[in-house]
């Protein structure tokens, strides 16, 4: 997909990735209405998703779940209870399908490999991927050789998926082409020894960008050097994940898709915490790329408490009454 | 099973406590009237609903005198601080019953619960907690200390928006000093009889509010009566050119609020997603059954092919369906003559060489349904883009300039509603200042408030409603 996207980026963009050129390009997309952008979220979200449509939802909605944890005070044991949650949400239910993949620092990628063991793998035979944030997340402030090693660490250590975050004082001050160029640096520093790529997702910290037209520059941006998926945010500003910019984010993937024929993941990451949210943002999924971009390698939460809700949820749609917080599990 | 085949989610009937039959409201009751009565269906399955009374000249005048001694007795010496209090208390009545009011509306037009709930029900409410905000300010709508009111006011309202019409008309009028006889669209009553019973609820002094249901000889019956001191109608210009007619030289102070063929200008630096939005709620919202509907699209000859891509695209995500689901988008055409007369007209316009489109959709066996519908290739000339349709149907048409955007928008007997969609804001300033419309929505289209006047240009109507100017209008020397 590497090279396909970055060929395609070329075509695009004529021979050369100046930063006049990306400029040129960038100025080129339409611009967005805020008050229409939000008008339109919040009208995906009166969707009234009930009975069987809710049961599917609930079980789509885990097994589009990165379960995270990013906390300074992470250990090997806090990831190995990660984990374990991650590979059987419900010990009540071994039915409920497990999650998409664990996300957390790269110095924890090691030990979610030893705790996954043989469920460690794709989402799509069933397994659970490790992805790591990396480029001196969250800030994104440091040298590009540290970002890379950084990079290369985690890939080293098992990572399937790196999360990187974008510079955004380069994008915020104009250096479109130092943004693009460390996204494609990026992208080489995920390859691994034998050739084959961890996927590579962009983290633009929506919150920090501002406006929806800054958000949407950013998403081709980071689409044309390469990215397999873009991603709202860290966790770690306020705001984080809206349905407004997910939906924007979904309408540049739509719009790169029928350009290009490629397809890019979309991950809204933080603040989602509830099911009801949650199916809020499958029905703007579906309304706005269609129902096959709800896989994995497409689309995904970022999330650690909204678990637990899906799963109190989904005890209630089988038993008829809710439950407690006592009856799920805490990580 | 497919996720986008979302579950039925139904909204219960349930809370609906309907009569059998409704007679009309006079003199703050129930009372039958000496004409016919007619059914009312639900345009979605076709089911009767109820039966109401058929307004004779009799009935009217019934109406008209007892509007005429509540306004002498009651509602001309009350202060308007206390007009308020009743005005404040309608409002909050309807807010407290506005789930059933949705249900009742939905049932009678066809209209999705979506457009109830979010638009129709909230959006009454609002134009009587408005105008009861006026009711003890009058000395300062502009005209003059202590203005009066006119009397007694004969409100004709179609059948688009039936609770919200009535809320267009009452509320003014209301506030102004007037006690009103109102009719109903002969399709859709119900919601007015609810309203009834919320003055009942609301303890309204008897007569202030009259009702008088029927078809159009009982709307003559009201245009025609000598103790009416003011006529307010919303319909089709045809019908409002006879009135016009009739009231001249008899001293009556008109109002008319007529058809549309509003224009919907896409520039080439269009925010383009909300334009696609924009437009789609400009022609779809309530089946295009809008008098200031967005019918005629105008497209940038550069973007055409891409904004009409996107519009099919985007209209097959439109759900098509029961009315009562509340994840239906696109509900029932009104009634059988209103299906005949869209459809008439589309086929008018493939046989004029347009290029229609429809949504696939499926259409329920039983009611009046037609589907989301586009017509590329139209020109000026065609009956598609210079007649009102009243229904879900979209007139595709190009320019190449602003100038030609303005002239072709102009370019109408109408002159109600006009879109203008540019990141621009300069441009979006000096084309709205050539446009001939009275309502012109920028990035937007379809929203409404209560202090925004509306009203049209030509055709589409004189007088204003909403607003300190849609105060005026009842008062005695304001603007009509």
């Amino acid at each position: 997909m590497s090279t396909t996207s970055t060929d395609h980026a070329r075509s695009l963009l004529g021979t050369d990735f100046s930063e006049t050129n990306l400029k040129a390009v960038l100025a080129g997309l339409p611009g967005v209405d805020a008050v229409g952008l939000e008008a339109r979220a919040a009208d995906l979200g009166t969707r009234s998703i009930k009975t069987s449509s809710k049961a599917w939802a609930i079980d789509k909605i885990i097994s589009l779940i990165d379960l995270t944890t990013l906390e300074g005070a992470d250990t090997p044991g806090k990831v190995h209870s990660l984990a374990a949650k991650g590979m059987l949400p419900d010990p009540a239910n071994p039915a409920t399908p497990r999650v998409a993949a664990l996300c957390v620092y790269g110095d924890m990628v090691g030990h979610a490999v030893d705790a996954l063991g043989a469920l460690h793998g794709d989402p799509d035979a069933g397994l659970i991927s490790i992805a790591a944030v990396a480029t001196a997340f969250p800030s994104g402030r440091s040298s590009r050789a540290i970002k890379l090693a950084d990079t290369r660490d985690a890939v080293l250590a098992g990572a399937d998926e790196i999360d990187m975050v974008i510079d955004r004082g380069a994008f915020l001050s104009g250096k479109l082409g130092h943004v693009f160029e460390e996204i494609q640096a990026v992208k080489e520093a995920c390859v691994r020894a034998d050739g084959t790529s961890a996927h590579l997702k962009v983290i633009l910290e929506t919150g920090e960008l501002n406006t929806y037209d800054n958000i949407r520059s950013a998403s081709w941006l980071a689409m044309l050097a390469g990215g397999d998926f873009i991603k709202t945010s860290t966790g770690k500003v306020a705001p984080a994940a809206t349905l407004p910019v997910t939906l924007l984010m979904l309408e540049a993937v739509r719009d790169w898709y029928q350009q290009t024929g490629l397809k890019v993941g979309v991950k809204p990451a933080g603040g989602i915490r509830t099911s009801k949210d949650a199916i809020k943002y499958l029905v703007t999924v579906s309304e706005t790329v269609g129902e096959e971009w709800l896989t994995p390698h497409l689309f995904r939460f970022g999330a650690s408490s909204l678990l637990n809700d899906v799963l109190l949820q989904r005890q209630k749609l089988s038993t008829g009454h809710y439950s407690g917080p006592d009856y799920v599990t805490i990580d | 099973m497919s996720f986008l085949e979302y579950a039925p989610a139904p909204e219960s009937t349930g809370l609906l406590n309907l009569r059998e039959h409704y007679g009309h409201f006079i003199g703050g009751e129930f009372v039958e009237g000496s004409g016919e009565s007619f059914a009312s269906i639900s345009p979605s399955t076709e089911k009767h609903i109820a039966t109401f009374a058929t307004g004779t000249d009799e009935d009217v005048n019934r109406a008209v005198v007892s509007a005429r001694k509540a306004y002498d007795t009651v509602w001309s010496k009350l202060s308007g601080a206390d007009r308020a209090k009743y005005l404040f208390r309608i409002a909050r009545i309807i807010q407290e019953r506005a789930r059933e009011l949705a249900v009742a509306e939905t049932l009678d037009n066809g209209k999705p619960i979506k457009e109830t709930r979010d638009a129709d029900i909230p959006l009454a409410a609002a134009w009587f907690f408005y105008y009861a905000g006026w009711a003890d300010k009058l000395d300062y709508a502009g005209m003059g200390a202590n203005p009066r009111a006119l009397g007694v006011a004969g409100q004709i309202i179609p059948w688009n928006f039936p609770l919200l019409m009535l809320s267009w008309k009452i509320a003014p009028a209301l506030a102004a000093g007037n006690t009103v006889v109102l009719k109903p669209a002969e399709t859709t009553p119900l919601t007015a009889m609810l309203f009834a019973e919320i003055c009942q609820q609301a303890d309204l002094p008897a007569g202030v509010v009259n009702i008088v249901t029927g078809a159009g000889a009982t709307g003559r019956a009201i245009v025609e009566h000598p103790d009416i001191n003011k006529i307010a109608f919303t319909g089709s210009t045809a019908v409002g050119r006879g009135i016009a007619r009739t009231v001249a030289g008899t001293g009556k102070k008109l109002t008319l609020e007529l058809g549309g063929k509003g224009a919907n200008i896409v520039f080439d630096d269009a925010p383009i997603d909300q334009a696609v939005e924009g437009i789609i709620s400009g022609i779809f919202f309530n089946q295009g059954q809008v008098c200031c509907a967005g019918s005629r699209l105008l497209v940038q000859e550069n973007i055409h092919d891409e904004v009409v891509d996107r519009l099919k695209t985007r209209l097959g995500t439109l759900r098509l369906g029961d009315p009562l689901d509340k994840n239906t988008d696109i509900g029932a055409i009104n009634s059988k003559v209103q299906l005949e007369r869209i459809t008439a007209l589309v086929a008018k316009g493939e046989a004029e060489g347009g290029e229609r489109w429809s949504a696939a959709c499926e259409i329920p066996d039983k009611g009046f349904w037609f589907p989301p519908t586009l017509f590329t290739g139209v020109q000026t000339s065609n009956t598609v883009a210079r007649d009102e349709i009243f229904g879900p149907v979209l007139s595709i048409l190009t320019f190449r300039t602003p100038a030609e955007a303005i002239a072709k928008a102009n370019n109408t007997p109408y002159g109600l509603s006009a879109g203008i969609w540019s990141d621009k804001g300069s441009r979006i300033l000096a084309v709205a200042d050539k446009l001939r419309a009275g309502v012109i929505w920028a990035n937007t289209f379809n929203k409404f408030d209560p202090a925004s006047p509306f009203g049209g240009y030509k055709e589409s109507g004189f007088g204003r409603e909403g607003g300190i100017q849609g105060l005026s209008a009842y008062l005695e020397g304001g603007v009509r």
